[in-house]
């Protein structure tokens, strides 16, 4: 077995990142554009862009402060600038305290009590240059695959989705989970329909039992509704590819999660305890799951697509595999790999695996995506509740 | 064609209507005779599925068939139904 190894950088609390950044982390929308303000000043820095932080309550509130908790622990990230207004419900020193557990550099700001926007951004600077100063004196050192945590996902699906780079990543999912890392599989909705075959996978009767609960939470709440969750799922674009049903959807979907057993279903954007393949119960939503599985640790993020996709991270690299030929030749600009060589009957899947897994070293250990070459900075939670 | 037991095969290249073409699948073979154009991607019935039959693909079940389809015929959303997170089906009934 080929062995993975890529350059990575260790953190106090013993993960170890693909990138190191300085995070400006917004932990309420009236901070985001002094956040992205700091971001535009000081080379180094990243943050993200969304509309919660404040009026939310129970599950709703827990879930935006594992998500916010989570993109400030994820290994990719040197050090934290927790930047609030003062008066919201996610307090930037509540989350502050929440992240100095990790071990690495934790700051607070807030606009209120530094007298404004321009003050602020003043001081963001100040700390964040800083910060990234002692960021790149950090050298990157060598490491398994054992140390990583990949996410899968699939967006813009067709008909080739579950023929070519889903059954590719399901290779690579297995070489992963073989050399000791954690591949998570994600979007619950699109596994409606083929979750039997990866509950007969469950490593227990809990697991198994935890599978048909997160599958049927999500079809209730189409029920609920008093809707036809083909009106959101499949995606025209996944109709017009040829994709015609949930199901058959799903039953392409999960080939992303390869043959080996599953381990542990877990919360959104909670840490895998397991390693091996790991399920998080996510919508099918590109950004929505991406961010629950960045925010759960992955360093990086396997993304295939039929119809084509800019979507990316502010963290965490994303690597994007066309599902055919003419796609990745029209969307160029976005796909990394090509996986459509699998219909065009010239490579094995088998092949494709190698090829991404070779990729996942290359891009763990420094080179770009695409996604990130173009700021493609996406983010955004999976609200369970409303704002009050 | 993935499994024996689908009644769709998809078309990995444009396919016009009228084009005859032979699926095969695990040592069975199926002659189809195109009634429609089939775009790359989508699907075509391999075998006839009456109205109310589940449809087959990857040896799993992807929807049921609205109306009787003949072999050839495109199959998609005008004549294959999911029967997953039908939230509008439960409406419907409650509605009586």
């Amino acid at each position: 077995m080929q062995r993975g190894k890529f350059w990575g950088y260790r953190r106090p609390d013993g993960r170890v990142g693909v990138r190191n950044h300085v995070l400006i982390l917004p932990t309420i929308t009236c901070a985001v554009q002094v956040a992205k303000q700091i971001t535009e000043l000081v080379q180094g820095t990243v943050t993200f862009i969304h509309q919660h932080g404040c009026a939310q309550v129970g599950a709703d509130y827990d879930q935006t402060f594992r998500t916010y908790v989570g993109m400030g622990a994820n290994p990719n990230v040197y050090g934290v600038i927790v930047l609030g207004l003062g008066c919201e419900t996610h307090q930037a020193r509540i989350i502050a305290g929440e992240l100095a557990k990790t071990g690495k550099p934790v700051e607070v700001v807030s606009i209120q009590d530094e007298g404004g926007t321009l003050m602020a951004i003043a001081e963001g600077a100040k700390i964040a240059a800083k910060m990234v100063r002692d960021a790149s004196a950090q050298f990157r050192e060598p490491y398994d695959f054992s140390e990583l945590i990949v996410g899968t996902e699939c967006g813009g699906s067709d008909a080739c989705s579950g023929l070519s780079a889903n059954p590719a990543v399901g290779v690579v999912s297995d070489m992963i989970v073989d050399q000791g890392g954690t591949a998570i599989l994600a979007e619950t909705t699109e596994l409606i329909g083929a979750e039997h075959l990866l509950a007969n996978r469950a490593v227990s009767d809990k697991v198994r039992k935890r599978v048909y609960e997160v599958i049927e939470a999500m079809e209730n709440r189409a029920f609920m509704m008093g809707v036809d969750i083909r009106t959101g799922n499949p995606s025209p674009g996944n109709m017009k590819g040829g994709l015609s049903s949930l199901e058959e959807k799903s039953l392409g979907a999960a080939n992303k999660a390869g043959t080996r057993p599953l381990q542990q279903v877990i919360d959104y954007a909670q840490v895998p305890t397991e390693k091996g393949l790991v399920w998080m119960d996510t919508p099918g939503h590109d950004i929505e799951q991406l961010t629950g599985m960045v925010a759960g640790g992955a360093q990086i993020v396997l993304f295939t697509s039929g119809r084509g996709t800019p979507t990316g991270s502010p963290i965490a690299p994303v690597i994007k595999i066309a599902t055919n030929t003419p796609i990745f030749e029209k969307m160029e600009d976005n796909m990394d790999l090509n996986a459509g060589t699998i219909i065009d009957g010239t490579e094995s899947i088998e092949s494709v695996g190698q090829r991404i897994f070779e990729e996942i070293g290359l891009v763990a250990s420094g080179k770009l995506t695409k996604a990130e070459i173009l700021k493609q900075h996406d983010f955004g939670i999976w609200r369970i509740g409303p704002t009050f | 064609m993935m499994k024996p037991q689908d009644k769709v095969a998809v078309a990995l290249e444009h396919i016009p209507a009228g084009a005859e073409v032979t699926v095969v699948c695990q040592g069975q073979s199926y002659m189809v005779k195109m009634r429609n154009d089939i775009d790359f991607g989508h699907k075509f019935a391999v075998k006839p599925i009456p109205c109310g039959e589940d449809i087959l693909k990857y040896g799993e079940v992807i929807g049921i068939a609205i109306k009787d389809i003949q072999v050839g015929e495109h199959v998609h959303i005008h004549n294959l139904e999911g029967k997953r997170g039908r939230g509008d089906r439960i409406a419907k009934s409650a509605e009586g």
